[in-house]
């Protein structure tokens, strides 16, 4: 008898707690902008603009920036 | 949930973001690199100056491609931890695994797709050095419109939500997005610098190997990331289904 009783779902739905947003945005702000930095130099250094002299990051991601579709030269 | 939860996010992020990467590059090395070889072998063969190699095809196509490919899957990965830790208990009833598969899809289309079909990715030997500053102004511009608008038309869909129910809410949001984005292509410069006798197939398939690069690097982003926020947000599920069964079994 007992088995044939309908046991109730382990995992009703629940909306996950938010995180405050007074949380999150001193990460966004610094890591954003770092991660923005990071992908400036695999997308665009020595390409359009220039922070270093030369051609060598250009170079050294080149085949990189191809694949993952920005402008390269 | 505090500063610390979001820390440990971050974190977990970029762990994601370079497991992904690894397996774009596995991707991107076995069906990127091939046209690649080849569009340059195009290259090589219509030139008429010769080039300075600085760094050799090989560093290229291993080192070089690594690191850019890795740097991207940290940076993105980093990105798209702070952006689920703004999602999370505010996009819909999606806990942490679910919210972090549909972010990384959306961000997949928003980041990658939907610039791609207005200026695809070219292989070596397609475009003029000359106009490289306003291709790279026009790529990036039409990426950060991209997701500038799907975070716009995801408040504009929560907003509606209570008027219209949470499909139709949806259906809309998504409308608003493919209109604005219709304009946007419609409006924005065209650019097509492919050479006359450069091969048709050559460039299809560089294409579609840029694309299975970048849903090879989301899905698997979203994946693992959504798991490793899984343990952080919920941890132990299985000693809390424990908890709730005994009342119900006796």
């Amino acid at each position: 008898m007992a088995q044939t009783v309908a046991q109730p779902t382990a995992t009703t739905p629940v909306v996950p707690a938010k995180l405050p947003l007074k949380a999150i945005a001193p990460w966004a702000v610094f890591f954003g902008i770092l991660m923005l930095v990071l992908l400036y130099f695999v997308g665009a250094e020595q390409g359009a603009t220039s922070v270093f002299n030369g051609t060598d990051v250009h170079e050294w991601v080149h085949d990189a920036r191809h694949l993952l579709g920005f402008p390269c030269h | 949930m505090n500063s610390a939860t979001v820390r440990n996010l971050l974190v977990r992020g970029m762990l994601a973001g370079l497991a992904a990467g690894v397996l774009a590059l596995v991707v991107a090395y076995v069906l990127g690199e091939p046209n690649v070889d080849k569009a340059i072998s195009f290259e090589e063969a219509h030139s008429h100056e010769h080039e300075m190699e600085v760094v050799s095809r090989s560093l290229q196509s291993t080192a070089g491609l690594a690191t850019g490919v890795l740097v991207y899957g940290v940076a993105f990965g980093g990105i798209a931890a702070l952006a689920f830790g703004f999602a999370l208990g505010r996009v819909g009833r999606f806990g942490p695994r679910a919210t972090a598969l549909l972010l990384s899809g959306c961000a997949l289309l928003a980041v990658y797709v939907v610039p791609f079909l207005k200026y695809p990715a070219n292989p070596p030997s397609i475009g003029n050095p000359d106009t490289i500053g306003k291709r790279t102004t026009l790529y990036f511009l039409m990426m950060l419109l991209s997701v500038l608008l799907a975070v716009a038309v995801t408040i504009l869909g929560k907003r509606l939500a209570p008027r219209l129910g949470t499909w139709w809410a949806t259906v809309a949001a998504v409308v608003a997005f493919t209109v604005l984005i219709g304009l946007a292509y419609q409006f924005l410069p065209v650019v097509n610098e492919v050479p006359k006798a450069f091969p048709a197939t050559l460039l299809w398939r560089f294409r579609l190997s840029a694309l299975a690069i970048q849903t090879t690097l989301w899905a698997g982003y979203g994946l693992v990331f959504g798991e490793l926020a899984e343990r952080l947000l919920n941890p132990k599920p299985a000693a809390a289904a424990n908890r709730r069964a005994v009342p119900a079994a006796r």
